[in-house]
Order: C-alpha cells, then structure tokens, then sequence
C-alpha cells in the first residue's frame, strides 16, 4: 500500500483537494522530506515580545493588587534581589490596563496558532509537519498560566522545529533551556536551599527553595520514561543540579543580566556541590552540572525505547508492534540519537505501511486533514481555537505537561464524534463549488469504501456530502 | 426544529428504527446512583481537610496556612472554600476518609491516575477500569455516563457507556445526523458510541451548552436524576496540580468543587437521597510546603463521600500524624487507609452487594479488603 494517498494520510496531514494525485511513490515523498530542513514560519512573534507581554501583565497586575488593600502584596523581597511571584490571580475586577495586558499575551497565543495552522495547510513538507507536532506534543507545554500563554507556542517554534532533522540531544537541551519550558515546569522559581540566594533567604526566615517540576518531567516524560529504574532521591538531585536554570527578568532570574526573557544560569540561585544521579557522580561545574546529566540522558538506553515507543505507537499502532519498536530503537541507539536516522527506520517499517491497522485521527490531524480536503489554505487562529477547543484538543494547551494521549481510547467517544459532525457541517458549509464525489477519491483513495461513496453521493446538498465524507469511518482513521 | 428537541420528540421513531431502544428507554433495576468526581493533579488534602489540631501542621506550612473554616471536630477543619460542602456535614451528608491512597506509591500522575481508574495494583496492568467492571456487576443496564466528550480510563471496557459534555460547535442538521447514523451501522466502533452520542444530546436538552461549575453539576444532576436517568456517572476535574501558588490556587479550584456538588445535589432533587459522591485524587502532595508557594507530588490524601445514602458528620481517619518521623518517606502524609477498599465498601453498601465478591471484581489484584467500619448509611 505504497501508493501517494495512503502516505500523505498515513505520514502527512492529508491530501489536499487541488492537488492531483501526481506520482505514487509515498516512501519516496516522505522520505525525501527526511533529508531537507524545515522551512521557517514567516513573521511570528518571538521570545522577546512574549517577555515584554508577560512583563506588562505582571506590571499591570501588580497596580492593581497595590490598589486593593485587601489584597497580599505580590512581590516579598528576600535576600535583596529576589522576588516571590504567587501565580495565583487576584479574585477581584480587572482594571482596563490588567485586561489590555492579558489581551496582550492571548494576541501572542493566537498568532503562533495562526502560524501553524497556517504551515499546516499549505506546507510542501508534511511529513515534517506531522513530526514538528509530534514533539512539541512530547514536550508538551501548556498555555495554561497567566505565565505560559504567550509563550506556549514559541517553544515549538524556538526550541523543536529548527531541530526537527537533527539530534535529538540538541532538541532536548533547547526545550529545557527555553523560558516556556522554564516556566511551565516552575524551575525559573527554584532555588538551591544552600546556594547565595537560598541562604540569605533563610537568614531572613524566607522559606525559598527547591522545585523538583522540571527535573521530574525531564525523567518521566521527556526522556528515559516512567518506571525505568529512577527513584526519588535521582530526581531530588537532578532538581539540584539545575538550579541555577532560569530566565533574565523574569522567575527569580529578575535581577539577572541578560535580555529580557532569555535562558541564564543564576550562579547565586545554584546548589553547591557535586550530584550523584542515576550512580554517577557529576561534579560541581554551576551551569555544566545540569547540562552534563541531560547530554547523559539524552543518548540512554531508555531513552531511546521510550522515544522509539512513542514514534511507533504515532505512525503505526496503538499497541506499538515490539520488532519496530526495537527496529527504531536500535536506530536511535547506533545513531547517538540522530533523528534523520530514526525517521528512516520509521519509513523503512513495514508495519507503518499495513493498511488493515489504521489509526484514529485525534482531533487536531482530522481538523488539518478535513481543511486541507476542503481546499482551505487559511483557518484564521481564533476561530480554529475555538473548535479544537470544543474538539477536546486545544491548541499547546493539554491538560498536563504528557501531553495529549495518543490512543483511540481518548479520542473515540459518542460526545466527542457527535462534536466532529457538528465541526464537519461548520467547515463543509463554508466552502463552495467542491464535490465530495469528485474529492473522496483524491483525499482517500484506495480507502473509500463503496457505502461511503453512496452515502455522499446521495446526500441532499453539496454541503452535506462534503460533511460526510469528513466523518465517514474511512476518514476519521488515518 | 432545532437538533435538540428533534430529538426529544422523535426519537422513539428514530430509536426504533435505527437504534438498539434500550439506550434510552431502558429503566434500571436499582434507584441507587453514584457519582465518581476524579480530581486530576494530585489534590493537597491537607489543606481540603486540615488537620489543625495535629501540632505539625503549622510548621510544615507555614505560608499555606488558612484562615478560618469549618471545624469539623478537635482534629480537623474543612477548607473555607467549602462553604456548602461543611452544610451537607452538618447535615451528616458528608464524611471525609483522611490519610488515604491508591496502591500507588509512586509520584506520576498519569501512572497514579492510571493505577486509580484501572483499579490494578501497577499502572498499565488492567485494560478496563473499575468503574466498568462496577456496571458489569449490575443487573440490566444501568447506565452510565462520563461528563466529559471521552471516556475516562475508570469508565473504559467491555460495558457500554455514554459520554456527554456541553458544546458550544452549532447543532448538526437533522439530515446529517441521520446520515451519519446510517453511515456509521456497519462499523463496530463507531456505531455504538454514535447510538450513545444521540441518546446523551437528547437527554442533557436545555442544559446543552450550559458552563462553569455549577453548570457542570446541574448537568450531571439532569443526566442523573429520574427514573431513566443514568445510575453511574464520572465527572473529571483537573488543575489540583499546585506547584507553585497553591494558596490563591487551590482556594479557586475548591470553591468550584464546593459549587458544582451543591448543583449536583440540588439538581438530583428527591433522588438524592439514594445518591453516593465520592471525589478522589491519584495521590497526595508533600506535607512540607515548597520553596515556591506550593507543595510537590505526595502520597497520602483525603477521599469524600456525600450524598444523601451516606452516613455522614464524621471524618475517618487512622490518623498518622504530622511529626517528620510519622511521614511517609520523610515528605508525604502516611497514608493508612486503603483508597480501593473504601471505594469497594461504600460502593457494596450502596448497590447491596457482597463487599468481599465487589471488592474482587472492582481491585482483582490489589488485595483489597471491606473496611471493618460503617462508612454508609
């Protein structure tokens, strides 16, 4: 089943309705993508414009609470230069300037989805596409917090496309070094309870100290995968070794030199001292501690399985069939973690290219899949918000740092297929002069099932065919 | 005609015709009701129910400490957020089981989460969840329902259930859902969850697009209440994930809880009084509160039971105290009741069941025992 169709929706977003069906070499189109660099996003908002939204917010939030006297001071100075910054938000009426200052950010949120949905339905790389969501999934951060909305989205941007073709070392560090990640996790906060700052803190009765967020996630999600031989006292001790991690002018990183909203190493906020983590001992080395055990985590065994589990389960099936698992995993291993290496061994899989085991589409693939059907080259941001929202999934914004699950189980529900009729009805009603009987064929193919081509053959109106063939059985599975 | 009331005038025609009829019409054998509420993100209990008259408390939270509440008895008091919540003890409809926990000992959520809905001994080990296998146990079709657009982990497995959750997406025309509905025959996966989709929109009517805590429980209530109305539900809630800022935080997240269980109730109306709550988390959080306004993953939490089935004005607990050398692993509260036993007690009580042959089939291989002590009514 090697044919261009099957791999634009196994591999791709989908084909697109304009398109002709041009050569039938699927493995050869995707593995082409393999050997290029993911084209750039033109004219998005960077990670000094979310620092300056963030900054204005926080500003603004503080004028308000100085205006309430009821309300706790939000900034307790300790040891000179630090600041705590509660996350919670006042319970009281927003001043204009307060609201204008979260419009800010949200406006951030929204051009970055803009962008990406944008890349999504008009990229000649979707292959690149599909893996540029699939990380920033596996990394996933959450614009959940007044702190991380405008910047959810840049870590995708920032840290995971310019690395998409490279090692997956160099991916990792750059989405634990970038201030969404610093922030989401709560490390631009932590404190070595013995480092400068912990201890004037402590001299002043400051209880400032340790947050084990970002170390923990690091273990469990990001690399060697949960349950794969850490315990407490490893994750206790990463925390430490990263102390120290954080973000000029924002996080306790305010005082800090450095532009605004930049990664910087603290020397005042890190731990004293070597680490041992995992049985091995890292010696002290301020900002080269934290680092060192991530290159180490990055090339380890377990590593490897978990990312080569995740791709497997992705491209393949929900149960990730165990000879390609380890097919990609030994891809991985013999590669350093070369991911152009781990790709192929992706492509090269036979059970990848098995159409009897399709996979549910979650609702941001049948989303792009159904516009790019459609012929839609631009879904502006709000309005696709709106319906991923309503779809279950929100765009970088899953309700925890694992991400959105990738198993039918989560996205095969009554309440949530009556929701994608709904959403196919919406998107079918706004475009016009398709045929559905002339698309099904281009954007199934060989998947087209006689009793789908009936059914959108009779449907009462243009619309409402279009509308079928978006939810038919065929079409929701990839 | 609007989707909506299509629906609720003829979907006899369209339920018989197209339909398996007993998704909507079917009246259980029992008026029992029990709602899950599952708080994702591991919930401090220490701050929901305090135990104020524990010495350790104030040293171990120094920054988090709150003023006021109820004072349940000499040992703890009910969060200030819980304003209704503390009514429904004083009304014994409520009782707390403190210093709980799941077989996990662990600090993921999604493996504490999985272990806490699988009802397995280890995360990943069962495929369904207790919840189902709760369904499996009853007679007829109880139905149940999970108020969100997916089936959670507990409510997954080989018994059919419904999920239903408010949408803001415009209805779909009558055509299309018929069409569908013919579309989707054939297909073993879709076509039952289509059935359940039809039979919850018909069934939440006005309260279809409806948002907010409150609203969520007043929906939960209209799903649930009446003779057809579903015997098993499961709202999720998520955000008890306080890192950082737990105070303003977690004020927010029990005042939401506090009002989506008073519209619960007062939308169940007289079928409240064979109702059973039971809010749980996946663990605990650290007893000792963090340097940055919060607390980390824990163990030991507290588990809630309400209704108008509960026997309630009273907190269980084995209490295991707050001094650094009662803490679990120098960090967490102990935890000295077993969450799954309870969960197979209270559950046995309320469905009239044999609790060592539930508490079997509900935790297979956690060991779980019935608690000795009369949890309800």
């Amino acid at each position: 089943m090697n044919d261009l169709i099957f791999a634009e929706n196994r591999f791709g977003l989908g084909p697109r309705s304009g398109q002709s069906p041009g050569r039938s070499d699927g493995r050869g189109w995707a593995e082409a993508q393999v050997g290029q660099r993911l084209a750039g996003l033109p004219g998005i908002p960077t990670r000094a414009d979310a620092a300056a939204a963030l900054l204005a917010y926080r500003e603004e939030r503080q004028n308000a609470r100085q205006g309430q006297a009821a309300m706790q001071p939000a900034a307790m100075p300790t040891g000179g230069t630090m600041t705590i910054t509660p996350a919670a938000e006042a319970k009281a009426p927003r001043p204009h300037e307060l609201q204008m200052a979260r419009r800010e950010q949200r406006e951030l949120y929204l051009r970055l989805v803009d962008a990406r949905i944008g890349a999504a339905l008009t990229t000649e790389q979707p292959f690149l596409e599909r893996l540029a969501h699939f990380w920033a999934n596996h990394f996933a951060v959450g614009a959940t917090k007044a702190t991380t909305i405008g910047y959810a989205g840049l870590l995708e941007m920032e840290a995971i496309r310019p690395h998409l073709t490279g090692r997956f070392a160099d991916m990792l560090m750059a989405v634990e070094r970038h201030p969404a990640m610093l922030l989401y996790l709560d490390q631009a906060q932590s404190v070595g309870p013995n480092s400068v700052a912990g201890q004037r803190a402590g001299q002043r009765g400051r209880d400032v100290g340790l947050n084990e967020n970002l170390a923990r996630e690091i273990l469990e999600l990001h690399t060697l995968g949960v349950r794969t031989g850490y315990a407490q006292a490893d994750v206790t001790e990463f925390a430490r070794a990263l102390t120290g991690w954080t973000i000029a002018g924002l996080g306790r990183g305010r005082a800090i030199d450095g532009a605004e909203g930049d990664f910087t190493f603290a020397a005042m906020l890190h731990e004293p001292g070597s680490r041992t983590i995992l049985g091995k001992r890292y010696g002290e080395g301020g900002e080269e501690q934290g680092r060192a055990v991530l290159m180490d985590l990055a090339v380890h065994p377990a590593t490897a399985r978990h990312v080569a589990t995740k791709l497997a389960r992705h491209f393949a099936a929900d149960d990730p069939p165990p000879a390609m698992v380890t097919r990609l995993e030994q891809a991985f291993l013999k590669s350093g973690g070369d991911l152009p290496t781990v790709y192929r061994a992706l492509l090269a899989s036979p059970e990848a290219w098995d159409a009897a085991s399709p996979k549910f589409r979650n609702p941001w693939e049948w989303s792009v899949a159904s516009l790019r059907a459609l012929g839609v080259e631009r879904s502006p941001g709000q309005r696709a918000v709106g319906m991923l929202q309503e779809l279950g999934m929100p765009v970088w914004r899953p309700t925890s740092p694992a991400g959105f699950d990738d198993v039918a189980a989560s996205w095969a529900a009554p309440d949530a297929l009556m929701r994608r009729v709904e959403a196919a009805q919406r998107m079918a009603g706004a475009v016009s002069g398709l045929d559905a009987r002339v698309v099904a064929p281009r954007v199934l193919g060989a998947r087209l099932t006689p009793a789908t081509a009936t059914a959108i053959s009779r449907a009462e109106s243009p619309a409402t065919g279009l509308a079928l063939m978006l939810v038919s059985p065929e079409f929701l599975r990839r | 005609m609007d989707r909506r009331s299509f629906l609720t005038c003829s979907a006899a025609g369209v339920a018989a015709a197209t339909f398996a009829p007993t998704l909507a019409f079917a009246k259980a054998a029992t008026d029992k009701r029990f709602l899950f509420v599952i708080q994702r993100g591991a919930a401090d209990g220490l701050m929901t129910l305090m135990p104020t008259g524990d010495p350790g408390l104030a040293a171990l939270r120094p920054q988090l400490a709150v003023e006021g509440g109820t004072k349940l008895d000499g040992m703890f008091t009910l969060h200030p957020a819980l304003k209704q919540t503390a009514a429904l003890y004083a009304a014994k409809q409520a009782m707390f089981v403190h210093a709980v926990a799941s077989p996990y000992r662990d600090r993921s959520h999604f493996d504490g989460q999985n272990v806490l809905e699988t009802g397995g001994s280890l995360p990943y080990r069962l495929r369904d969840g207790w919840m189902n296998r709760l369904v499996s146990t009853m007679p007829d079709d109880p139905k149940a329902i999970a108020f969100s657009p997916t089936v959670p982990p507990a409510l997954r497995g080989a018994a059919q259930v419904a999920s239903y959750a408010p949408s803001n997406l415009p209805d779909a025309s009558q055509d299309l859902l018929i069409r569908v509905g013919d579309l989707y025959q054939a297909d073993k996966q879709l076509g039952p969850l289509w059935n359940q989709a039809l039979s919850a929109r018909a069934q939440a009517g006005d309260l279809a697009s409806a948002r907010g805590a409150a609203a969520a429980g007043a929906l939960a209530a209209k799903m649930m209440a009446g003779p057809n109305g579903a015997r098993i539900g499961m709202v999720e809630t998520d955000g008890w994930d306080t890192h950082s800022g737990q105070k303003g935080r977690l004020n927010a997240q029990l005042t939401g809880m506090d009002a989506m269980l008073a519209a619960f109730r007062e939308g169940l109306g007289a079928d409240w009084s064979n109702t059973l709550v039971l809010v749980a988390t996946e663990f605990g959080r650290t007893a000792r509160e963090n340097g940055t306004g919060g607390t980390d993953h824990g163990t030991g939490s507290v588990a809630w039971l309400l209704g108008g089935a509960v026997s309630g004005g009273k907190v269980v607990a084995d209490w295991p105290g707050l001094s650094q050398a009662a803490l679990y692993e120098d960090r967490d509260l102990k935890p000295t009741t077993a969450l799954d036993s309870l969960i197979a007690t209270a559950l046995a009580q309320q469905f009239g069941q044999d609790p060592a042959r539930l508490a079997a089939t509900l935790f297979p291989e956690t060991g779980a025992k019935p608690l000795p002590k009369l949890l309800v009514a």
